[in-house]
C-alpha cells in the first residue's frame, strides 16, 4: 500500500517536472520572440540610417546646405528648401497654437457636458484619423482654389495646420484636464471670472503639456509630404521664397521629387539622402525639445 | 460695540439645496453674527460643507445644483439674479480643506487677488502682500523668500499662505472648510490662534470635524445632521448642555 502510494507520487512528480520543464522552455522562447520583436524596429531604423548616411557621404556639406537648387546634382543646394520648411513652421505654430488651444479651452472649461461638446469631440477624434492626402485635397479646394492662394507657403502652412490640429486639440485638452480642480476653486473663491481663471491659472499650469503636444504635432507637420504634393507644388523650383505668398518647396517634398527623378539622374539619390539627414536632424531637435520641456516642468502639485 | 457684535451678518431663510434629486440641505434657518467665529459640526455627509459653500456660491460651479430659500448677507439676497458673483466672492473669502496655493511664487500667490481686481501699482501690491502675510502670521517665516515657489513651504505654511491670499482682497467674511484637517497639531494650533485674532475684524464661519477645535475657538456652534440644523447655540451651551438628544449623542461619540 505504502509502496504503491510512493510510486504513484513519484509518477505524479515526474509528470509535474516534465510540465514544468516545458513551461520553462516556453518562457524562454517567448522571451526571445518578444525581444526580437522589440529589436526589429531598432534594426529597421539602423538600416535606414545606415543607407542614408552612406549615400549622403560626400554630398552633405556646407555648400549643399547653403547653396541653391539646381538641375545639376553637383551644384545643387537646399538653402531654399530649408527656408521653405522653416516658413511653413512660421504659419503652423501660431495657427495650431491659437486655434488648437482655444478649442481645447472651450471643450474643457466652457462647454457644459452637452451634445455639442461630444459631437465636437467625436469629430476631432475622427479628423485625427483622416489620411493626410485628404487634408491635401481640402487645402487644394479651400485655400488654393477658393481663397486663391495657389501653392504658396501660406496655403501649405494652413493645410498642414488643419492636418495636425486634432493632435494639438487632443493634447491640449489632456493638459488642461490635468490641471487640478482645487486650483480653479482657489481662483474663483477670490472673485475671479472664468476667463481670468483660465488665462492666469489654468493655461500657465497646463503650458508644459500644451507645448509638448504642439512640438510633437509640429514635428509631424514638417515631415508631411502628401498634402503638399496634392497642393501642386511644382517639381522644380529654382528660387528661394521671398514671402509667404511665394511658391516654395519643403524638405519632404524635395526628397520625394529627387527620389522620383533618380531614374533620370542617379546622383539625385545622394541629394535625397543628404536632405533626409537634414530633415531627421530637425525632427530629433524638435522631439528633444519636447522631452526637455516635459522633464523641466514636471508637475509639483 | 457690544450691540454691533450681535449683528447677524449672514441670515439664511428656509435654505434648501438639491444635487439632482438628492436633497443636501433642508430648510436651514441660521443667523450668523458678525465678527465672531461660528463653527459648523456634524457627521460626514451632513451638509455642513455644502451649507458653507452656499454662502459664497461656490456650489454654482457644480452642475445640477438647485438652491431655494434665501441667503441674506448684510441684508442682501445673494441668490438674487442681479448679484455679481465674483464681487460676492471677493467680499467672502474661502480657505479650503487642502492647502491649494497656485504654482507660482509666494508673492504672486498673495498678489493674485488684488491684481485680478485691478490693483497694478508695484508699491501698492508690495504693501498688500506684506500686510496680508503679517495678518496671517506668516511674514517672519517668508519675508526673505517671497520669490520662492509656494510649494517650497510646509503644509501648515501653505495653509497660512492661502489665508493670507484670501485676506489680500479685503473680504468681510472668512469661510473655512475643514482648513486644519490636513495639518499637524502644531500648525493647527497656529491657525486656531490666528482665527481668534482675525475675528476682531472678520466674520468667520468654519466647518470642522474636530469637536475640540469647535469648543476651543468658536463662539457659536451649529450641529448639522442629514441636511438639517439640529441645534444652534452659543458654543459653551451647546457643548455643556445640549438641548437635543441627537446633539448629545454626537458629542459624546455615540455616532459620527
Amino acid at each position: 500500500m505504502d509502496m504503491s502510494h510512493t510510486a504513484l507520487n513519484m509518477a505524479a512528480n515526474d509528470a509535474l517536472k516534465r510540465r514544468l520543464k516545458r513551461r520553462k522552455r516556453l518562457d524562454l522562447v517567448m522571451r526571445a520572440l518578444s525581444f526580437a520583436a522589440a529589436v526589429f524596429s531598432l534594426v529597421i531604423l539602423a538600416i535606414v540610417l545606415y543607407r542614408v548616411v552612406v549615400q549622403s557621404i560626400g554630398w552633405l556639406n556646407v555648400a549643399f546646405l547653403t547653396g541653391k537648387l539646381s538641375m545639376f546634382p553637383e551644384k545643387a543646394g537646399i538653402s531654399g528648401v530649408i527656408l521653405g520648411s522653416l516658413l511653413l513652421m512660421v504659419i503652423v505654430i501660431p495657427v495650431t497654437l491659437i486655434l488648437g488651444v482655444a478649442t481645447a479651452v472651450y471643450l474643457e472649461e466652457y462647454s457644459r457636458r452637452n451634445a455639442l461638446r461630444s459631437v465636437v469631440q467625436t469629430a476631432i477624434a475622427n479628423l485625427a484619423g483622416v489620411p493626410s492626402v485628404i487634408f491635401g485635397l481640402l487645402g487644394l479646394t479651400v485655400f488654393s482654389r477658393f481663397f486663391g492662394l495657389g501653392s504658396s507657403i501660406l496655403a501649405g502652412g494652413l493645410t498642414l495646420s488643419l492636418l495636425v490640429l486634432p493632435l494639438v486639440v487632443v493634447s491640449s485638452s489632456e493638459a488642461i484636464k490635468a490641471v487640478p480642480q482645487f486650483l480653479r476653486d482657489a481662483s474663483y473663491a477670490l472673485g475671479a471670472t472664468k476667463w481670468t481663471t483660465t488665462w492666469r491659472v489654468v493655461l500657465p499650469t497646463a503650458m508644459p503639456g500644451i507645448l509638448t503636444g504642439n512640438i510633437l504635432a509640429l514635428s509631424r507637420a514638417i515631415g508631411e509630404t502628401a498634402p503638399l504634393v496634392v497642393l501642386g507644388i511644382p517639381a522644380l523650383i529654382l528660387r528661394s521664397p521671398k514671402s509667404l505668398l511665394d511658391d516654395f518647396t519643403a524638405l519632404p517634398v524635395q526628397i520625394y521629387y529627387w527620389t522620383l527623378d533618380t531614374v533620370l539622374t542617379p546622383e539625385y539619390a545622394h541629394l535625397a539622402a543628404a536632405t533626409i539627414i537634414v530633415l531627421l536632424v530637425m525632427m530629433f531637435v524638435l522631439n528633444g525639445a519636447a522631452i526637455v520641456i516635459r522633464r523641466k516642468f514636471a508637475r509639483r502639485y | 460695540m457690544a450691540e454691533k457684535e450681535q449683528n447677524n451678518q449672514i441670515i439664511t431663510e428656509n435654505l434648501s439645496l438639491h444635487y439632482g434629486t438628492l436633497q443636501a440641505l433642508k430648510q436651514v434657518n441660521l443667523a450668523i453674527p458678525a465678527r465672531q467665529i461660528t463653527a459648523l459640526i456634524g457627521p460626514s455627509g451632513c451638509g455642513k460643507s455644502t451649507f458653507l459653500k452656499t454662502l459664497n456660491r461656490m456650489n454654482d460651479l457644480i452642475e445640477g445644483v438647485r438652491v431655494s430659500g434665501k441667503v441674506l448677507i448684510d441684508g442682501e439676497d445673494i441668490y438674487d439674479p442681479a448679484v455679481d458673483v465674483p464681487l460676492l466672492r471677493k467680499k467672502i473669502g474661502m480657505v479650503f480643506q487642502k492647502p491649494n496655493p497656485f504654482p507660482m511664487s509666494i508673492y504672486d500667490n498673495i498678489a493674485y487677488g488684488p491684481r485680478i481686481h485691478g490693483t497694478r501699482g508695484r508699491r501698492e501690491l508690495d504693501e498688500i502682500v506684506i500686510r496680508s502675510l503679517k495678518d496671517a502670521a506668516l511674514w517672519p517665516e517668508v519675508k526673505d523668500r517671497l520669490k520662492d515657489n509656494a510649494f517650497d513651504l510646509s503644509g501648515g505654511q501653505q495653509q497660512r499662505l492661502c489665508i493670507a491670499r484670501a485676506l489680500a482682497v479685503e473680504p468681510e467674511i472668512l469661510l473655512l472648510d475643514e482648513s486644519t484637517s490636513a495639518l499637524d497639531p502644531a500648525s493647527t494650533l497656529k491657525i486656531e490662534d490666528l482665527m481668534t485674532q482675525l475675528k476682531e475684524r472678520y466674520t468667520i464661519v468654519m466647518v470642522t470635524h474636530n469637536m475640540q477645535q469647535a469648543a476651543r475657538i468658536s463662539d457659536w456652534t451649529a450641529f448639522f445632521m442629514l441636511g438639517e440644523v439640529i441645534e444652534y447655540n452659543r458654543t459653551g451651551q451647546l457643548f455643556n448642555q445640549p438641548r437635543e438628544q441627537q446633539t448629545e449623542a454626537y458629542l459624546t461619540g455615540r455616532f459620527g
